[in-house]
This record gives structure tokens, sequence and C-alpha cells, in this order.
């Protein structure tokens, strides 16, 4: 009786484990999350700062930040084995909430070699269903019906500088763009890294947005000459996704 | 002799122990006891649309404390000088705020804020009460108006003593809760239950959401121009048809003044930026809530409107949503104030004010 219970005893403590070749105890599976950070150019915005100060864009306007809310969903990992792994949920950052910074999906992923990382900034066709997350309308997150429905992708509001010295608002929200009464254009981004990374434990990724690309890649953005009333304002819609492409980049990955 | 002592002594341990397992101090707090859950009923477009209510763990809704919270928040006696009970600034039917633009608190004096009204508390996932946000909970809130000095102006130890030498509250307090030793704790507890019962959401407006009623032309003209950010861009902080609770709840500086005076939002984080920022409120039951604003300055619905169309002034903390600042607002032609005045007051619920369990049993 004391032989088995010594043997189960044994058996229990190397479930979990495997061996490497050095006998050292890696973890089968680990816990992912991912970090947003935001920057502007080489000056990091936190939710501790991103309303006291003031940075130039590419046409030259001076720009503060009053709000800045955003959404990233169907996050991916690519293995070096090619498959994939999906992560189930959503995340809205909000810069007036530190907490909302970080996605923690419940999904584990196995340990080894990864090659990529894929989001999309807001939600593609599917998932952009009017109505359809509790979390996002109690948020008021959601785009109008007549504009195509279903959910704002960015809102960034503050004030700038015009070409008078004015001080004026700007509310740069993108979404779904309609192109005419009833028509509408989806508007997402699809961000796809190639990036060679091993996953030994617990993990996290940071994902990076600079938020001076929204102003100047390909197209510079002067919002002296659109800076209200762009949620049905078809080309500033398409603009705002043609400079989104190069906003997000892969940051550290820490473990 | 000796066996005769031996027996008295059983005699008196068993009584003692038959008389403490039988008639336990009401005093001391039952571990054991368990009044009747009550959980909150939510209503269909909420159950549609929104998260679960939030109900803490630690102060689940019950039969019986949701009854003691109702008594409570219609009696007079945690004030200094048992005059004023919370719903005297917060009268159900005006959905549960004060026609007056400030209360009068027991001594005369004037507040210097609209009481706010009260409804859907449970579906505040941002956990920020009052104008400014400087309480944390439900519970938190309800702690505050007993001591302060312009409303209620006691203490809680004077108030509890009131509670705790009443002929019913010790009896209501141990059903609620399991124990008839009152504590301020328990008091805002069963306060903060039934204000989570206030729940409204059965306006025309959810009706015509849920097919079971029409709305006018106008009121739907109205609709329109609520979602249309280049006319009213009401939207934005105040919800719509998949948000319904009708406001965001945080904070904003919508224009009122060039000159800050009451800080709200910055007297409490501190934060210059936040200064003149005050709470959403909801657009429900705006037929019965007036006046209007954080400080009741607007006694109409179209003074309301008249602010955000042409009375906008800017502040260093205007919000950027308030984006037609430099014009004075978004100037609506006198057709879509109408229209828009008519579908905002298609969101208010006199089912909610005339719900029996929300009047006053005392």
């Amino acid at each position: 009786m004391k032989k088995i219970v010594f043997l189960l005893a044994i058996a229990f403590a190397t479930i979990g484990c495997s061996n490497d070749d050095d006998g050292n105890n890696i973890p089968v599976t680990a816990a992912v999350s991912f970090n947003f950070t935001q920057n502007w150019g080489v000056t990091e915005i936190t939710p501790s700062n991103y309303t006291s100060g003031v940075y130039e864009n590419a046409a030259g306007n001076y720009v503060s930040i009053d709000r800045l809310r955003y959404l990233i969903s169907r996050v991916e990992l690519h293995k070096a084995d090619g498959t994939t792994v999906s992560f189930d949920g959503y995340q809205l950052i909000d810069l007036a909430d530190a907490g909302s910074l970080s996605f923690n999906p419940s999904e584990s992923v196995a340990t080894g070699d990864y090659t990529g990382i894929s989001f999309i900034y807001g939600f593609n066709e599917e998932d952009n269903v009017n109505g359809a997350y509790p979390d996002l309308n109690a948020a008021d997150w959601n785009w109008p019906t007549m504009l195509g429905g279903g959910y704002h992708f960015m809102q960034m509001d503050g004030n700038f500088d015009d070409s008078n010295g004015a001080s004026q608002p700007y509310n740069f929200h993108n979404g779904t763009a309609r192109v005419s009464d009833g028509i509408f254009e989806q508007n997402f981004i699809s961000f796809d890294f190639d990036q060679n990374f091993t996953i030994a434990g617990d993990v996290t990724i940071e994902i990076a947005m600079d938020i001076s690309e929204w102003y100047k890649n390909p197209l510079t953005w002067d919002l002296n000459d659109r800076s209200v009333n762009l949620m049905m304002n078809y080309l500033a819609q398409k603009d705002m996704q043609r400079n989104g492409a190069t906003v997000f980049s892969i940051g550290a990955i820490t473990q | 002799m000796k066996l005769f002592r031996v027996f008295f002594g059983i005699l008196a341990l068993s009584l003692f122990i038959a008389c403490s397992s039988s008639d336990p101090d009401p005093a001391d707090p039952n571990e054991d006891y368990i009044p009747t859950p009550k959980p909150l009923t939510v209503p269909p477009i909420f159950d549609r649309l929104l998260p679960p209510p939030i109900v803490p763990a630690d102060n689940p809704q019950t039969v019986e404390g949701v009854a003691l919270g109702r008594k409570l928040f219609f009696d007079p006696i945690l004030s200094g000088d048992g005059t004023q009970a919370c719903a005297s600034c917060h009268q159900p039917a005006n959905s549960f705020t004060d026609p007056n633009r400030f209360s009068i608190g027991i001594d005369g004096l004037e507040g210097t804020r609209n009481s706010m009204p009260i409804f859907n508390m449970a579906w505040n996932s941002k956990n920020k009460f009052f104008w400014d946000g400087r309480a944390l909970s439900i519970e938190e809130q309800a702690l505050g108006p007993v001591e302060n000095p312009v409303e209620m102006h006691n203490t809680w130890e004077n108030a509890v003593g009131s509670l705790q030498s009443h002929a019913s509250y010790p009896e209501l307090f141990n059903k609620a809760f399991g124990t008839s030793n009152i504590t301020k704790e328990l008091t805002v507890k069963a306060i903060a239950q039934f204000e989570r019962t206030l729940i409204s959401a059965n306006s025309p407006f959810d009706k015509y959401l849920l097919g079971e009623g029409n709305l006018t032309p106008q009121e739907l003209n109205g609709f329109q121009i609520f979602m249309d950010e280049s006319r009213g861009d009401c939207f934005h902080c105040h919800g719509n048809e998949n948000s319904p609770l009708w406001t965001d709840n945080i904070f904003h500086n919508n224009g009122l003044d060039a000159i800050i005076t009451d800080k709200g939002l910055g007297n409490v984080t501190g934060d210059p930026n936040h200064d003149g920022l005050f709470k959403s409120p909801s657009l429900r039951n705006l037929a019965y809530t007036a006046p209007y604003m954080h400080d009741g300055r607007f006694e109409t619905l179209d003074e309301v409107i008249n602010h955000y169309s042409e009375g906008l002034v800017y502040s260093r903390t205007i919000d950027p949503l308030m984006k037609a600042v430099s014009r004075g607002g978004v100037h609506l032609t006198e057709s879509d104030k109408a229209d828009l005045k008519a579908f905002l007051l298609s969101l208010s619920d006199p089912s909610f004010i005339n719900n029996p369990d929300f009047q006053d049993p005392n």
C-alpha cells in the first residue's frame, strides 16, 4: 500500500511539466496577455499624461487629446507549425481607464516557437453587428445605424490651434463608412505582423499605437480642413483607414 | 447531598443551553440566517442590450432588505431633527429628484446642485455617483446626505441611535440582515437595495424598440436629429437605441459657463483638466425631472435644447464634443427643436413614477 501511495505521489508531481534535455521543467502551456501602449513619435502617452500634452502633427497642427478610445478584436498568434491560436473577445482600450490597456484572454497557449501576431483594428464585417455586445452598448460605443451601425472603431477627441491660433475642437471618430443612403462600406483594418519569438512561459505582448501616424502616412491630415462631423464623411472615413495602416506595431515581448 | 448538587448543576446547565440555543440575542449576528432572495427584475430591453445589473456580493437583494430600505428612504428619522427623508429631495413623482432647483436642508440652507434623479442605478458600470462622481458605490452615496450640514445635518451616531431605539427598526434589521444591532453600514445597504429596485424601462420609446408600440413621425424625426452628428449629436454622451440607459455615465463640460465656479469632477480628482465636468444625466423621464443641469439652471426642456443650439460658451475644459461652440451651438431649426423635444419626451415612463412598489410605505 505504501508503495502505491509513493508511486501516485511521484506521478502527480511530474504531471503538468515536461523535461527538456537539461532536465529543466518547461511548462506545456502559458498565459498570454496583450499590453496596449500609445505614443506620439518618441513621446510616450499614458493614462496619467494624455490630457496634459500638446503634440505637433505632420501638417503642423498643435494638438491636445481629451479622449482616446479604440477597439481591437480577433487577436491571433501564429505558430511555427502553421497552426493559429485565436483568442475570443475584443478589447475596448480607453486611456481614461488604465485597466483597459491590458487584454487577458482566458485561453492559454502552447509553449514553443511562433512566427506572427495578427489582430483587427475595429470589428470585421462579421463581428460588427448592431447592438450585439452588451458591454460596448453600456459604454455608449455604438456607431449610428444611419451610418451603417455596429460600433465605433476609434474615438479621439481634443483640440488644436487653427490657422488663426484659436483653439478648435476635433472629433476624429472612425467606423463604418457611409457611401450614400443605405449603402455602407466596411472600414476595419487587418494587421498581420511577421515576428519570430518563442513562448517558454507566461508572456506579455505589447501592441503599440503611434498616434501621430493617423495624421501623416500616406496622407498629411490638416485639422484646419477636416476636424469635426467626420463620421458621415465618406472620404474622411476612408482616409482614416488608409492612414491607420501604419499606426500599430508590435513592441516588447516579455516573459 | 452531593448527588443533589450534581443533579442541580446538570439541570441548571441544561436549562442554560436550552434557553441560549432557542432564544439567541438578536443583537448577535446570526451567521446562519438567510433572508429571502429577491433578484432584480431585468426589463426586456435591458436584458436584450445591456450587461446584467451590478449587485455587490456583500449586499445581495432580499425581500426583507428592500422593504427595510424602502421604509428608511421615506422615513425622516435619519435627519437631525426628524423632518427630512431621502424622499424629501428624491420624490417619486419627479422620478426621484427634487422639483426645486436646489433642495432645502433641515436648517433652511440651500444646496448648490440640483438633486439627481434615481433610477437604473444598478447599470452604472462606472460606479461613480453624484454629479461629480465622488461616491464609488450606491452604498457610499447613501452615507453622504445624513451628515451633510446643508442636507439632513445629523451624525450617523445619532441616526443609528434613533433607529436602534425605535419600536420596529431593530426587528426589521434582524429580518434583513440577521442582527438587530443597527449600524450605518447596514442602514445604507438597505437603502441601496431599495434604490437598485428603482428600474425604469417602460417608456413609449422602449415599447417601440420592443415592437409593442409606435412613435409619431415627429418623435421618429426627433430621434434622427438626436443621432445625426451634424445636427443634434446627442448620442455621444446620451446613448442610442442600442444603449438604452441614455447616458454614458461619464463626465463632461457641456459649455454652460465661461468662468467655472463649481469645479465638479475637478474637486474630486484634483486634476484641473476636470474642472467644470459633471456626469451626463440619463435622458429618461425628462418629463418629470425639471429643472435641468447639475445646477438646475434651466426650468424647461426648451431651454436645454436652446443651450445646445445657440447657448454654448467656451471655457478651457469644454468637451471637444461641443464642437460648434465657436458658433454658440449647432443651430437647430425651430422645427428640428420641436421634433427633438418630442423624441426626448418619448423616453419618459409614467409607469415608473406611479409604481406602487416605489411609494411611501410608512
